[in-house]
């Protein structure tokens, strides 16, 4: 049977357009269909412009610092429309540059929301054009790539009116500085607002139901991380349950429950960031009979979805929602399309949060560890005896790594800090290549550098720490 | 250092044939420069380097079918890389107008250079994790025998973890092939479905099977028979084991016959010896490996410098490695690295026998069983006990004479045995 392409991928996010340009790089006939902006979330309104919000507080902050470093400067000040302008700059490049890559790969890019229907060799694929009227397409194959957005709950008023409750995309790009700020959830997104609008002066209280922030993260890192950002004027609530957000004349008021007490926050503006929901919608998945699981599509090894011809990759498919994991499952689900045979490697997935200081972490916690009854050999360093941090000024944080006691296998690393989300790296690859404790402690660290906590965390699993 | 994959001239394509090469050993090749024809069902297509550097090998033979996609097949030093002793092309010859399906070897790994270090005789560098390599050694589980799922081949973790444990035999002299012989299923040829329990491959039996099915294609093997008569060897047997009997020893007739054979490899020690790329390599010792079958295949134990050890060590010896052998309690020392080896399958009344190269060893002698036959002394009619014995023997290290002359010397000790004490 006769198509217009050899695959259609829907959406054009981190996990999207990498897989159409893997498609194009096999010689695949690929177009890519897109509602919005080519990028994603990713691109547009998550990972890049919140760095660049990010990077202007982080400036800033170390303004009122300066002294540390025999520097001194006049009246430190801001523009706030002028740091959402710059981050909107960087957006649009990236955007931009995703265009670039389409034209490029000879990609057809197709604006417009995408619908599925029954078809062979693939479900046909029924585009209503942002120019108007409708195209249907068949492809040999179709990537469901369509991602995810910020969960909201209307029952308890934690739905973004675009001006006093926030969720992130409107967070990145409000009008005006609040004075005040709620954060509710403290998972990496709400962290990194609640640490940008600090830096910037806000007075900026972070919610979180779970009974420490950054519940995914190593207990000893929440709890670091905690101490740190508490010194940078952050406060917390945790361990309490949001019962409603309402709106009141100046701002937003919030009814939590804390040790069985209701109690009243308020501030200037709200911000949900309690978690996302997939975009599974509107697409016609139930008709074809895809299966869902808790709001994601269900996928094999292969990003298959049972259905002929039709795959899932990224947040749509289940967590965790992190754009480098859409990107590589994206790769994978193409060369296997293309009947390349891809290689299955076991590839542990780092998580980076953004704040001050920085989180990074890849593979198993302590207690996860411990909860699977395996047996741990755990080593950490502190950056406050580490020459590169004493001399930068920047000595919060540690690094602390996991090992299997039976096998010497790198099982996990969980870093805060100054720097981590690069340093990461370095335990990712050993992680992917199987390294063993062995190779780490071969391994020939630059001097000075933050990364030597990486071999002395190494040493100290074994007791053959340096510099302690 | 650069490899050259094998190209996907088309999405779909999985493997291809490599009909022609362009290129040799020592040639330097810019980007763009044909290097390789590839055919595939639908077409021939030329290959063009994409990088450029000097040929340094050629990993698979022109003519080689079922050649994989991105599998390297040549590998390239890009200019200022240091220079790597050059390896000679292991290129195995194409098979002329084949007859079969089955794939000519690709060559794995180039054998070690005739400069390097003499370690492991030509051993083919295995790829495995780090973390693959420690479970390996945990579990027991030979890293040869076992077959890499991760990028290029390497082994990880996860290979180990499905592997069971099991010894192959001894290092392989030569860079076998990897590819497993592709043949039609049962069912294609007939066999219904069905109709047969299927054994799952274990690790020893992948293990027997790809080094045997390497060493009979792979080494030019001859039989040679000759028949021995043993009253007197049973009968020093019997006094021998008379002797011994307060130390509740008791010698076999195998064991006489692994005594026999390292006091005839003392003697010809050219049979006592591996081919290697490098040269052929006299072994100083008669480390005999003696094959004992075991539940599930067959394993090697070695009887070390048996030609200077006594009957009742190497009994003993023998009867401990045979009992730690069926019960897989042998360490990897002792089951690798003989020198030569034995096979009798005598108590199974088998008269006459020729076993396969057990590689690197130059000879493997297969022993049948003793019995009773009517023999000629000048001219008149005897009976005798008489034993027929094949020495398989790898021509490239031993040739008929050398053989002979081993068999020869082997018939001395076996039929005096009291020459045994010279």
């Amino acid at each position: 049977m006769a198509v217009d392409f050899d695959l259609i991928v829907i959406g054009s996010g981190p996990g999207g357009y990498v897989a159409a340009i893997r498609a194009s790089q096999l010689g695949l006939k690929t177009a890519i269909v897109e509602r919005e902006n080519l990028g994603g979330i990713c691109l547009n309104w998550g990972c890049i412009p919140t760095k660049a919000l990010l990077k202007s507080g982080e400036v800033f902050e170390k303004l009122s610092h300066l002294g540390d470093y025999g520097l001194s400067a006049e009246k430190p000040a801001f523009d706030f429309a002028k740091v959402v302008e710059r981050s909107r700059g960087v957006a649009r490049q990236l955007n931009g540059g995703v265009g670039f890559l389409m034209k490029k790969h000879k990609i057809e890019v197709i604006e417009g929301v995408a619908s599925l229907q029954k078809g062979t060799p693939a479900p046909k694929v029924q585009i209503a054009l942002k120019a108007g009227a409708t195209r249907t397409v068949q492809a040999g194959a179709v990537i469901v790539a369509t991602g995810a957005r910020a969960r909201e709950v209307p029952a308890i008023g934690l739905v973004s009116d675009g001006d006093r409750v926030w969720t992130y995309r409107d967070a990145m790009t409000a009008k005006a500085m609040p004075k005040s700020l709620l954060v509710i959830g403290s998972g990496a997104i709400g962290i990194e607002f609640a640490s940008f609008y600090r830096a910037l002066g806000a007075e900026v209280t972070v919610i979180e139901a779970m009974d420490r922030i950054l519940p995914v993260e190593d207990e000893e890192v929440s709890a670091t991380a905690l101490k740190a950002f508490q010194k940078r004027g952050l406060k917390f609530r945790v361990g309490v349950k949001v019962t409603a957000l309402a709106k009141t004349a100046t701002g937003v008021s919030l009814t939590v429950e804390a040790g069985g007490k209701a109690e009243t926050l308020t501030a200037e503006r709200a911000i949900v960031a309690v978690g996302i929901e997939a975009n599974i919608e509107g697409l016609g998945l139930e008709a074809l009979g895809v299966k869902i699981d808790r709001g994601h599509v269900v996928t094999d090894d292969h990003g298959g979805t049972g259905v002929a011809g039709l795959y899932a990759i990224g947040d749509v498919a289940g967590p965790p929602w992190l754009a480098h994991k859409a990107s590589h499952e994206g790769i994978h689900c193409v060369e296997h399309i293309a009947g390349k045979a891809p290689v299955k490697v076991h590839s542990p997935i780092p998580g980076c949060t953004y704040a001050q200081p920085q989180v990074a972490s890849v593979g198993l916690t302590e207690q996860a560890a411990r909860a699977e009854g395996r047996k741990v050999k755990i080593g950490r360093f502190p950056f406050r005896v580490n020459g590169k941090a004493i001399a930068s000024g920047e000595t919060d944080g540690f690094v602390k790594v996991l090992f299997d006691d039976a096998t010497g296998a790198l099982i996990g690393a969980h870093l805060i800090g100054e720097g981590v989300t690069e340093m990461i790296q370095g335990f990712v690859v050993a992680m992917t290549l199987e390294a063993t404790e062995a190779e780490l402690m071969a391994t020939v660290f630059a001097h000075p550098t933050l990364s030597e906590a990486m071999h002395e965390a190494t040493l100290d699993a074994y007791g053959m720490v340096l510099h302690i | 250092m650069t490899d050259i994959l094998m190209p996907a001239l088309s999405p779909t394509m999985e493997d291809g044939v490599l009909t022609k090469w362009h290129i040799k050993v020592g040639d330097t090749v810019s980007a763009g420069d044909v290097i390789a024809e590839i055919e595939t069902d639908k077409a021939t297509m030329e290959v063009e380097a994409v990088d450029e550097g000097v040929v340094t090998e050629l990993l698979v033979a022109a003519g080689t079918e079922g050649v994989k996609v991105n599998t390297p097949i040549a590998r390239l030093q890009a200019d200022g890389e240091a220079a790597r002793p050059a390896a000679v092309a292991p290129v195995a010859a194409p098979t002329a107008a084949a007859s079969t399906p089955a794939p000519a070897p690709i060559v794995p790994a180039a054998p070690k250079a005739p400069a390097a270090a003499a370690v492991a005789i030509g051993a083919p560098r295995v790829f495995a994790s780090p973390l693959a390599r420690r479970l390996a050694g945990q579990k027991g589980v030979d890293l040869a025998s076992v077959t890499g799922t991760g990028p290029h081949g390497r082994i990880i973790a996860a290979d180990i973890a499905a592997a069971s444990p099991g010894p192959a035999k001894a290092v392989s002299a030569t860079p076998a092939a990897a590819a497993s012989r592709q043949v039609l299923s049962l069912e294609q040829m007939g066999i219904a479905p069905g109709s047969y329990d299927l054994v799952p491959l274990d690790g020893m039996r992948r293990t027997i099977a790809r080094r045997l099915t390497d060493s009979f294609r792979d080494v030019p093997h001859f039989p040679l028979n000759i028949d021995l008569e043993i009253d007197r060897l049973l009968d020093a047997r019997a006094r021998i084991n008379g002797a011994l009997e307060a130390r509740k020893i008791k010698v076999s007739v195998n064991d006489l016959i692994i005594k026999a054979a390292a006091a005839a490899l003392k003697g010809v020690p050219e049979a006592n010896a591996s081919f290697t790329p490098d040269g052929i390599a006299l072994h100083h010792h008669a480390d005999i490996a003696v094959a004992v079958a075991i539940d599930g295949g067959l394993i090697t134990p070695i009887i070390r410098h048996a030609e200077d050890r006594s009957l009742a060590d190497i009994a003993v010896s023998m009867k401990d490695l045979a009992d730690r052998a069926r019960t897989r309690k042998l360490k990897p020392e002792e089951f690798q690295g003989g020198t030569f080896s034995i096979s009798n399958l005598g108590m199974m009344g088998i008269r006459s026998f020729a076993s396969i190269i057990n590689e690197p060893q130059g000879c493997i002698l297969s022993v049948g069983a003793g019995e009773k036959r009517p023999v000629v002394r000048g001219d008149q009619l005897a009976i005798a006990t008489v034993m027929s014995v094949t020495l398989t023997c790898d021509h490239r290290v031993v040739d008929g004479a050398i053989g002979a002359r081993f068999l020869t010397a082997f018939k001395g000790f076996v039929e005096d045995p009291v020459t045994l004490l010279a």
